[in-house]
């Protein structure tokens, strides 16, 4: 099992269309992925899962995943994030 | 049947007559039968999960089709929703106690759809209807019910329902629909902010008693400008509106092809009219509006988008687009009005118990100074060869202003020194949103060469009611006599010091204001793109001495319930005249 954590930077957090991203990102992937905030957890491949951890800009969050891909899964959303979802720096 | 009339809110203007089509959505009855096997159930489930999401593509197809991309995504969402791990656990473990795939359908869509309503943010509301949205369309198709919605309008009508979701509005076809009219909903509600976009008469919040007394296909008049409803029209009321119906489409037709000329009053006064903007898109859409200038070009899209602030050299390509797509019309830029209400990452805020009182906007700027510094640079050098006016927001006081000058000053000493280009003759101006600003104008008058008037934040700084609090909106009145008395004082001393005065607050587009503001003197209107043919055409039907006259009158008022009644009798008599 794989688990890193990260800041979440962009404008919305994860809502709207950067939820989408996300958990479409994670469903390109085997492993079971879970996302941790504030001692809640969540699906990563389920929309309602992951607006209902209610990710604001700037909290933290922290990413499990477990399974044959969970190193590339892990990088793939790392990388999502840390790129604030394509929108402007 | 005799004719009768229901009030509700006025969510898009104009008028539509037509029959009634009463779109109910199906009921949601759950059969009473025994489950089959969990296998079985799951079965169905999934051909259920597949035909929604080819119903989901065609409709997404159908709204690309009329250029809307965000209800677009809105569908886009749904079909994550249909394929959500969370909503198929749930169901799974409904099937294994032995409920029918329906009911464990049902019961799982409303029970994420309460969680998340119950989670304590706004964006929540609209994703619980979403996911009971959902929840209706596998049902649905589950109970093998065809969509009723889209085949069963057959002729174009006026829509009346309880409510309307977003598959619902995309459901209609536009072409058949003459107006909308809900029993509940406000302003922002789905459908009001369909019917705005497509430019279709509606009205909202009916109320439930008033929609379930509108039988289908009656004929039924919908006023979207005045809130109003009228079941079984007589004949009288049915020429009446027909007329004001064919009167206002003309009338339409000729002020948008008249609002590119410049503006003036009946008697030949010049009033400049100008565009509110965010950004260089909405530049050229104000420029199609027949804008005059920019009244207001907000720049805080330039600091909230990132996480870092904007470099120099961001900002200074960022104004030149909006400089180039107003093509040599006049731009004013309002430095960074930003608050605790909307903070950026990149500036600390303590927990503010009043973020409309506290640190925002010029007192921000004056004390991080050398990000007010850069964004000072960079209007200045983005100005060169360009007609750009700088603006600093929330004055309450002369040091504020003389302080934001001296630094003006410093920017400028800076740029001299380092052998760059920048524009030289770039006026500065204050917004006069404080009442502090209003009774001060003549001093603060000495010290800058323009105001521009905000009226949302002078009516509620002056009537001390927060505009986002949903609870105290109907004490917010920007026509309320101490708002108008503020503006009169402002306007008067700025004169007397030979300088103008513009209005980049709402009330410069609303028409009841309109001649009020006229008759005070001032010299620029200011609004939101759309309003500009309408203020154009407005402010040439009256001559100085006439608004004059009015805004005599309704300063003498003592509420603003008679300054709006005052003001509708003037509108009302100048629609008769035209008649």
């Amino acid at each position: 099992m794989q688990t890193t954590s990260r800041v979440v930077h962009n404008k919305v957090g994860l809502h709207a269309r950067p939820a989408a991203l996300f958990v479409q990102a994670a469903m390109a992937h085997q492993s079971k992925i879970t996302v941790i905030k504030d001692g809640k957890s969540g699906n990563a491949k389920s929309i309602i899962g992951i607006l209902a951890l209610c990710v604001n800009q700037d909290d933290t969050i922290t990413i499990q995943a477990d399974g044959p891909d969970e190193i590339k899964a892990l990088a793939t959303l790392v990388e999502l994030i840390e790129n604030n979802f394509g929108e402007p720096v | 049947m005799s004719e009768t009339a229901f009030q509700g809110i006025a969510a898009s203007d104009g008028i539509a007559i037509g029959p009634v089509f009463f779109y109910r959505p199906f009921k949601l009855e759950i059969p009473v039968r025994t489950a089959g096997s969990v296998r079985d159930e799951t079965l169905r489930f999934e051909q259920a999960c597949r035909q929604a999401e080819q119903e989901l593509d065609v409709l997404k197809e159908d709204v690309l089709c009329r250029c809307d991309p965000e209800t677009a995504a809105i569908f886009d969402a749904h079909k994550m929703m249909v394929a959500d791990p969370m909503l198929h656990e749930s169901i799974q473990v409904r099937l294994s106690k032995g409920l029918t795939i329906e009911a464990a359908v049902f019961e799982a869509s409303q029970e994420l759809a309460a969680m998340l309503e119950g989670m304590e943010n706004e964006l929540f509301a609209a994703r619980a209807m979403d996911m009971r949205d959902v929840g209706r369309r596998l049902l649905r198709i589950l109970l093998g019910v065809q969509d009723r919605s889209a085949d069963a309008l057959g002729c174009p009508s006026v829509i009346v329902a309880y409510d309307l979701t977003p598959s619902d509005t995309a459901s209609f076809r536009p072409e058949w629909t003459l107006g909308f009219c809900t029993a509940g909903g406000g302003l922002t509600s789905h459908a009001a902010i369909l019917a705005r976009t497509l430019g279709l008469p509606a009205v909202v919040g009916l109320g439930k008693e008033a929609v379930d007394r509108i039988p289908d296909g009656v004929t039924l008049v919908l006023d979207g400008t005045k809130g109003r409803v009228v079941m079984n029209p007589d004949d009288a009321t049915m020429t009446r509106y027909a007329k004001a119906r064919k009167k206002a489409s003309a009338r339409l037709e000729s002020i948008r092809a008249d609002s590119s000329k410049d503006s003036y009053t009946a008697d030949g006064q010049r009033v400049e009219v100008g565009a509110n903007i965010g950004d260089a898109e909405s530049a050229r859409e104000a420029v199609r509006f027949g804008a005059e200038g920019v009244g207001l070009l907000r720049t805080e899209f330039l600091y909230l988008q990132n996480t870092r602030p904007p470099t120099e050299e961001q900002q200074v390509s960022a104004y030149r687009q909006v400089f180039e797509a107003m093509d040599g019309l006049p731009v004013i830029l309002r430095t960074l009005d930003i608050g605790g209400d909307k903070p950026p990452s990149y500036l600390k805020f303590g927990a503010e118990l009043n973020p409309f009182l506290g640190w925002r906007a010029i007192r921000i700027s004056l004390d991080n100074q050398p990000l007010f510094k850069t964004q000072l640079r960079s209007i200045l050098r983005a100005a060169v060869g360009h007609r750009a006016l700088i603006m600093y927001p929330m004055i309450s006081s002369v040091e504020e202003l003389k302080a934001a000058n001296a630094l003006l000053e410093e920017v400028r000493t800076a740029l001299d020194a380092e052998g760059i280009e920048y524009a030289h003759e770039v006026p500065v101006g204050i917004m006069v949103e404080t009442p502090a600003a209003a009774m001060m104008a003549d001093a603060l008058a000495r010290e800058c060469d323009f105001f521009s008037l905000g009226t949302n934040d002078l009516t509620q700084y002056t009537l001390a009611v927060d505009r986002t609090n949903e609870r105290v909106a109907p004490l917010f009145q920007p026509l309320h006599p101490a708002v108008l008395r503020l503006i009169q004082k402002t306007i008067d001393a700025a004169h007397q010091q030979g300088r103008w005065v513009g209005m980049c607050g709402e009330l410069a587009g609303m028409p009841k204001a309109i001649p009020i503001l006229l008759g005070l003197g001032l010299d620029e209107f200011s609004m939101a793109p759309h309003s500009i043919p309408e203020a154009k055409w407005l402010i040439g039907q009256f001559t100085h001495a006439r608004a004059r006259e009015i805004a005599v009158q309704a300063l003498s008022q003592a509420t603003a319930t008679e300054i709006e009644n005052l003001m509708e009798g003037v509108l009302e008599q100048l629609s008769e005249a035209l008649s």
